[in-house]
Order: structure tokens, then sequence, then C-alpha cells
């Protein structure tokens, strides 16, 4: 901006000036607040604010109605022996598991094969993205309609190749691995669209050197193009990761959290114990949980990749 | 996410971001580097069968909602009807109040978006180009809060609109949480980063003040960055299940995704109807997806570089 240049030249005016510029410099606050009050006051509030309040609710033992009471780590040893929030860190995991290497490996592959400029590429590229918008509950109602061991698609045509014909959501064993699938049928369009925006980064004199060197494209491939994602592998494997293990929507529309429980995450295991059976406190420790689990997670990959030497973050 | 704003190493990311805010790494994505090529690739007998596979879950969604519903129990039941048959919408608009959702859940879209495309963009602005106290704090703090998840805020949230603001079981508790986000904050902060204060400047000389730099300058030339961000916000709020779910139990306040979300308890074997609310539901993003693809892949590109 234009600090002090007009009021130059002006000999015996300091104490006008002075007032002068205190008045700008409340005004440029005034103007700066109103840009940016409304929504900072928004996106604050609601977020903030809650998450300090969560750290106390954690603390206490509350139902809603009466008054709240002071229990220190009581909720979270409640939970640590639970065998229910046992079994959600489990399931949990065994999604992040299966989600997080498929939809990262998945991305890449689909990225490469879209990278290029062939007839049709319009077509499977909108084809890969338009899953994209696909809500949960769609999702999830299309997945269960999908895999129905009887009047499913899926088993359909696995019963006229005479292959069996598994219970799918209906079965303890299975109900995660075809949340799973379908969460990559909605979810690759993402890591996909990540890793084209990376590739079209790559130099191209890089590829075109090793080519004259004598390599060949899966040389090329692994030993110039790789490298040169892995910030963004990194990065994709970070974020799917914090996705994975905030599962709940797509669970609550499918499955339930059941075959017995054989679906119930942590977040879903914060859903029913603060809004099912209205004990905030035990809610807010899971979360808790989850929270640390997060940021845990997110460090140790950074860690892990700068010692690799990968400039990520 | 991670450590975007507290270190300059995030830099790559956020100019990458920018970029793609402008339209250029979607154009870029659209073309390939390699050389035209004019025999028959053999990469489509990779491409073909994943495109169909991906294409086959809405195929089913749409033909399950145009088949009649006793072909749908028998068994095994016909990918294809043997005729199409609407009895599945006249019994999803008939006996739900589907239309009343669709309607619900329009006015939270709207609502965002609007309140998106507003807050966020003056916000942006004034954190990208104006000079006042806070600023720095206020842009960290905001910027810190893409870092907490919204499980987390589940509880607080839920306790704060239930007895602080008092607008659970009515749809304002579906369109509170979408006014303004720190994404969008971001995303028009770093828009507005990218573009020439020369601009600005020629503006301020000739005697406009900020509000009419703001809005006769530089907000015609976001218009790619409004874009994104109104798609960002409008898949985020027409999809949302969880902030409905746990905040409105009146099924005059209903969202198109809590309804759907509440048949399968209760309509569990009616698969016409279940479809027919699936393609209600998914069908307004479909084609909202085919005729602007290209800025929906910049959402999804800026979403993923935001850190």
């Amino acid at each position: 901006m234009f600090a002090g240049a007009p009021s130059a030249g002006h000999p015996g005016a300091d104490h006008g000036r002075a007032r002068r510029r205190r008045a700008r410099s409340l005004r440029e606050l005034l103007t700066g607040w109103a840009f940016v009050g409304p929504a900072s006051v928004i996106v604050l509030g609601l977020s903030i604010f809650p998450a300090g309040w969560s750290f106390l609710l954690g603390l206490q033992s509350w139902n809603g109605f009466t008054d709240p009471v002071f229990v220190g780590g009581a909720n979270f040893a409640e939970i640590f022996s639970d065998p229910d929030f046992l079994g959600a860190v489990e399931h949990t995991a065994l999604y992040t598991v299966l989600f997080v290497p498929m939809s990262v490996l998945a991305g890449l592959f689909l990225a490469v094969a879209l990278n290029r400029r062939i007839r049709l590429i319009g077509f499977y590229r909108t084809a890969i993205f338009v899953p994209f918008v696909a809500s949960a509950a769609a999702t999830g109602i299309l997945s269960t309609y999908l895999f129905d061991p009887q009047y499913g698609l899926v088993n359909n045509v696995l019963r006229s190749l005479g292959l069996p014909t598994p219970g799918w959501l209906q079965d303890q064993s299975q109900a995660m691995l075809v949340i799973a699938l379908m969460s990559l049928w909605g979810q690759a369009a993402f890591t996909t669209v990540i890793y084209l925006a990376a590739l079209q980064d790559v130099p191209g004199e890089l590829i075109e050197a090793a080519r004259l060197d004598g390599a060949n494209r899966w040389q090329t491939f692994w030993r110039i193009i790789w490298p040169h994602l892995s910030p963004v592998t990194v990065f994709t494997v970070i974020w799917q990761t914090i996705q994975a293990i905030q599962l709940f929507d797509l669970v609550f529309t499918s499955t339930r959290g059941g075959p017995l429980g054989a679906t119930t995450t942590i977040v879903y295991y914060v859903y029913q114990k603060a809004f099912r059976e209205l004990q905030f406190g035990a809610g807010s420790a899971a979360a808790l949980v989850l929270f640390a689990l997060t940021l845990l997670i997110t460090l140790g990959v950074v860690v892990y990749s700068r010692r690799r030497g990968m400039e990520a973050f | 996410m991670t450590s975007a704003g507290t270190r300059p190493a995030a830099a790559p990311h956020l100019g990458r971001a920018t970029i793609t805010v402008e339209g250029a790494s979607t154009d870029r994505i659209a073309t390939a580097p390699r050389r035209r090529r004019t025999r028959f690739s053999l990469w489509h007998l990779v491409l073909m069968p994943i495109a169909l596979l991906f294409l086959i879950p809405f195929v089913q969604m749409f033909l399950a909602a145009l088949s009649p519903a006793a072909e749908l129990q028998r068994f095994p039941p016909p990918f294809v009807p043997s005729r199409i048959d609407f009895s599945g919408f006249v019994a999803l608009f008939t006996q739900s109040d589907v239309l009343l959702w669709l309607l619900n859940t329009v006015i939270v879209s709207a609502a965002g978006i609007i309140s998106h495309l507003v807050l966020c963009s003056l916000a942006g602005y004034g954190f990208a180009r104006l000079r006042f106290a806070g600023r720095k704090v206020g842009i960290l703090l905001i910027i810190a809060t893409i870092m907490v998840p919204t499980q987390l805020l589940m509880v607080p949230t839920y306790i704060l609109f239930a007895n602080g603001f008092r607008i659970v079981n009515t749809l304002a508790a579906a369109i509170v949480p979408w006014l303004a986000s720190a994404f969008g904050i971001f995303l028009m902060r770093q828009f507005f980063l990218s573009l020439p204060a020369e601009l600005e400047e020629a503006g301020t000389i000739d005697g406009a003040n900020r509000w009419q730099v703001f809005f006769r300058i530089v907000l015609p030339l976001a218009k790619p960055a409004l874009a994104t961000l109104a798609i960002f916000t409008l898949l985020g709020s027409w999809n949302d299940l969880v902030w409905p779910l746990i905040a409105i139990n009146d099924s005059n306040a209903f969202t198109l995704q809590l309804g759907l979300s509440n048949f399968q308890g209760t309509r569990q074997t009616q698969w016409t109807l279940l479809m027919a609310g699936n393609v209600v539901a998914t069908l307004p993003l479909i084609l909202f997806f085919l005729a602007a693809q290209r800025h929906f892949v910049a959402t999804m590109t800026f979403s993923g570089l935001r850190g």
C-alpha cells in the first residue's frame, strides 16, 4: 500500500499527521476484520471451541440431562477395557490395511493408464471419475443391493460362472472387504487425479534422456518417474490413512456395524456411545483417541519420509 | 493438511494448488505429453474393462430403479428389465416425503454455496491482501483447524446446537456447518495471493476503496476459484450425512441423504423404491459432473494438494 507517501512535505503538521495515521490504521483494522470476520467467527467457533470442549467432555461423565460429573481418566479406562472399543479399533485397522494400499496403488495405476492420448480417453476418465459424486448413503444402499447374497448382481454373475456365492456383507469375515471395495469405487478418482497432476510435473527431458540411455518403459517408470512421485505418494498415504481411520458413513449406510459388530469402526463406536447410549464422556474419549491416532500416524509418516530423504513436507 | 502455513517446505504444494485453481493443470491433465499414436493402443484392453467395472454399479442402479418390482424379487432377477416401469418412482414419491427431503437438501446446498462464495472470498481476500492486526494469527488458526477431524467435533457441536443455538431437529442444524469452511478460506486466499497486485494498485490510485477494488476488479477475476469453491461446497453439503444424522430426528427436516439412509431399516427389500431414491439423490450430481467435469477435477486436485 502507499503508507506515508501523501503527507510528505508538510512541515509543522506532525500532530495532525499522527492523528491521521492512527485513524487510518484503525480504519484498516476495521476494514480487515470486516472482510475476514464473519467467516473466521463461523470456522473458529465451530472448530476451535468445540475441539477444546471435547477435551473437557472426555474427562466428564455426562448424559446431557443431569449435571456433568468430573471423573478424570475414568472414561479412557472404561473404553480401553471395553471389548467393543477394542474390536472397533481392530476393525478400523483392518479396513485401513485393506483400503489404503488399494487406493494408492489403484490411483497410481489408473493415472499411468489415463495419462496418454488415445481414442476414448475422455470416456475412460469420466467412467472412473464419476463415482466420486456418489454419496455414502447412495453407495451404501447400492452395495447392499449389488452384494446381496441372493438377488445381487455379484452373486448372479458368480452363480452363472459356476463359482461359489459368498455372503459378502452378511458374512462377518467378508463385510469389511466389500466396504473397502465400494470405498475404492467412489474414491479411486481422488488418488488418480492427484497422481495424474504429479505425472505432469515429471520433466519430459528426464524421460527422454533415460530412453536415449537405453532404458525400457518399465525401467524408466521405476527409476525415473516413481522417485519423482514419492512426495505425492507420502501425501496420499497419509491422507488416505486419515480418511480410512475416520470411516463411518459407508458402514452406517450398508451394515450398521454388523454382522455381529464385525464392521463397527472407532467413529461408529463414538456415534453409538454418544448418541445412542448418551454417554457423552465415553464418546468424547473415544474421539480423542482417534484424534491422537491421526496425529501419531501423520507424524510417523512425516518422520519416516524425512529420514528417507523424501522432501514431502 | 499437515504442516501448511507452518513450514515454508509446504510451498511447492501450495504453488501447484494455486495453478490448479486457475484451471491450468486440469487442462494439462486432459492433454498428456505423449505423442499421438495412430495404431491401436494395448491400453484399451486394460482401460475398457476397468471403465465398465466402474460404470456397472450406476447402470445397475438405473436399471433396477426402472424395473417392475416383481422382476427384482424373481430368482435370479434379470439385469436388464423386460420393460421400463416407473412404479419404483411412483412408490417413492407417494409413500415417502422424498420431495420434501429433496427440497431440504437443495436449501442446505444453496445456502451453503452462497454463504461460502460470499464469506470465504471476502475472508480469503482479507487474509491475502489487507494489512491489519491479528491477520497472521487468524489465518494460522484457521489453517490449523483443517487438522481437527470432524469426529472430534461431533459431540460438543451437537451439545452446542441442542443447548446453545437450540436448532436441533431443524434444517438450520444441517445448514450452519456449511456456512463457511477453513478449506474455502484457504483456497480463496491462495488464489488471491497468485493474482498480480498491480491490478489492484491501479484501482487504488484511481481512488477506489478496498470494497470497490474487491467487487469490481478482483472478484470478476476469481471465477475459476469460485467455481472450485462452489463445487466443493455442493459435493460436501449435498452428500453430508453425519451432521444431519446426529442433529435431526424430525422427518420434516430430513435431508435426502438422511431420508435414504433411513429407508434402509424400513424398506429393506423394496429394491425398486430404494434404487429410485438413489437415482433422485445421485442423478443431479452426475449430470453436474458431466457438464463441468473440468471444474470437478480441479476441485479434487486442490483438495488433495491443500497441504
